[in-house]
């Protein structure tokens, strides 16, 4: 029999991937939220005046695009404890996850914040307003319609890559469509279900960001 | 290292300039843009600079601004604004009193830089709310009133995106004085506008020199404005005044062959 679909063992499944859609959910949001923090981190120390702190950010993330994001996960997780940093496989999966992503985020601030004219930095000297108040207040809110589509396209990406946590065991989505194959022998059925619940989750947050960018720009003001 | 003995820690006197540059050279690299300048504008002149492309014009008001100097000291109402005191001496200034020390200094600028995500009233309290540290209130009434002043009332929720050029950078010019600055500094304000739209910017100027106690200092190339409302005009020619002196003898009667050929050339391609 080559296409044997069983829709009472789907239906007997169901519930489980569902439950482990809301822990693909968490890894996805939580490794955003730290990429998203962390990536605006690298990316205004790379504008700051300390060549040698500019240029040890530029390597860290050259570093970390270059390299695997799976060799990332097993190095947080593995190599931690030999150094006597011990996490749970969640914690070492956000943190890995959040810092690969952050990499790239910092990518897309970097590019939006030079995106903004000379000008305005200019007219923020001539009101001798502070650095800090100049970022926040001025050109930040510029840089970021920008910035969206790469944010949103990093996104989509995370949650795509969820997966690569289940080498360490997270019980996202993969690793429990993973555990119901080896108890039953069968994977037609989750694998499928997976492949549907990440494309439900995929799409919507694709339009998602761009309902939120033409929010964002007519908030500001800049189209 | 610069002996900066020879300076002054502040100017003092009956009539110490508003501005002035003390042997202030500026150069990008290996390239000398300013040499050696001095000069003294009194409060309340009117003072324009003219003179061909890349002869340092933009840089002399980028000074008071935005740009730090290999040597010399710039004062600001006596102050020295491009070095502290230290220890008895004068050290270049450190970026918060460079700060600090601009807050009296106004700048407008060719392509207006407003900050497209504001309304034109958003743009005019951000530096009293922001820098002077002024209640939402009293910033958003000083602004109406020179929002006011410059004809730009029944627009003020609007977004620069909204407005026209001239427009534009007559809510520049609002937002400069909403910082209440001694001195002001127009670069080339009228460049980018349409000619139609130009006076309306000009007239703005007019009005500030006739009715206000402020120091200017302007770069044009519209040498008839120039020469209507400036007490003194410095032609620029190499990264030094060529030549100064009143309007009328500086145009009518230039002395230097640079300031001829330039004015004759100017007024052909008018
Ligand atoms: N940031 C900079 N880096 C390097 N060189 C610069 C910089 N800014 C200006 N220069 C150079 O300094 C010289 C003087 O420039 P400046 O902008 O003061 O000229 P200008 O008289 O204002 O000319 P224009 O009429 O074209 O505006 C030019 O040769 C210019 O190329
Ligand atoms: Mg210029």
């Amino acid at each position: 029999m080559m296409f044997d679909w069983r829709w009472d063992f789907t239906w007997e499944i169901l519930p489980r991937l569902i439950s482990a859609t809301a822990n693909t959910l968490l890894a996805a949001g939580a490794g955003y939220g730290i990429a998203i923090v962390l990536g605006l981190v690298l990316a205004l120390s790379q504008r700051t005046p300390y060549r040698l702190l500019t240029l040890v950010v530029r390597e860290f993330v050259e570093f970390i695009r270059s390299t695997p994001l799976v060799l990332q996960i097993f190095f947080v997780f593995f190599v931690g404890p030999q150094i006597g940093i011990r996490l749970s496989p969640w914690t070492s999966g956000m943190i890995a996850i959040g810092l690969h992503y952050s990499a790239y985020l910092s990518e897309v601030y970097r590019g939006g914040l030079n995106s903004v004219p000379v000008g305005q930095w200019e007219a923020c000297s001539a009101l001798s307003l502070s650095t800090r108040k100049t970022y926040w207040r001025i050109i930040i809110p510029q840089a970021l319609p920008a910035c969206f589509a790469g944010m949103g396209n990093y996104l989509v990406g995370i949650l795509k890559d969820t997966p690569m946590l289940s080498v360490i065991g997270v019980a996202e989505l993969m690793h429990t469509a993973n555990a119901i194959g080896s108890e039953s022998y069968r994977f037609l059925e989750p694998y499928t279900l997976v492949g549907i619940i990440f494309l439900l989750v995929s799409l919507p947050t694709a339009g998602l960001v761009r309902i939120s960018e033409m929010w964002v720009r007519r908030k500001l003001g800049v189209y | 290292m610069e002996d900066m003995s020879r300076y002054p820690l502040q100017l003092e006197g009956a009539d110490v300039p508003m501005v002035s540059f003390k042997n202030v050279t500026k150069a990008y690299g290996s390239l000398t843009v300013l040499e050696n300048l001095d000069l003294d504008i009194r409060e309340g002149e009117m003072v324009s600079v003219i003179g061909p492309s890349g002869s340092g014009k933009t840089t002399v008001l980028r000074m008071l601004m935005l740009e730090r100097i290999q040597q010399g000291v710039i004062y600001v109402n006596g102050k020295p604004i491009t070095h502290m005191e230290k220890n008895g001496g004068l050290v270049p200034a450190d970026d918060k009193y460079l700060r600090k020390a601009r807050e009296p200094i106004g700048m407008c600028f060719q392509h207006f830089n407003l900050f497209p995500h504001m309304t034109a009233l958003q743009n005019c309290m951000e530096g009293p709310v922001q820098v002077l540290g002024m209640s939402k209130r009293a910033a958003r009434e000083r602004s109406e009133d020179l929002l006011e002043l410059v004809g730009m009332i029944d627009k003020k929720d609007q977004h620069p995106s909204r407005l026209s050029g001239g427009q534009q950078q007559r809510v520049a010019i609002a937002r400069a004085l909403a910082m209440r600055p001694k001195v002001m500094l127009f670069d080339e304000v009228t460049s980018a506008l349409d000619p139609e739209v130009i006076g309306e910017v000009t007239n703005v100027i007019k009005k500030l020199v006739a009715e206000h106690n402020l120091t200017m200092l302007m770069v044009t190339h519209q040498m008839g404005f120039a020469k209507d409302i400036s007490d003194r005009v410095c032609f620029f020619f190499g990264g030094k005044i060529e030549e100064q002196g009143p309007p009328e003898q500086l145009f009518d009667h230039p002395q230097k062959e640079r300031t001829q050929q330039f004015l004759s050339a100017v007024k052909s391609a008018d």
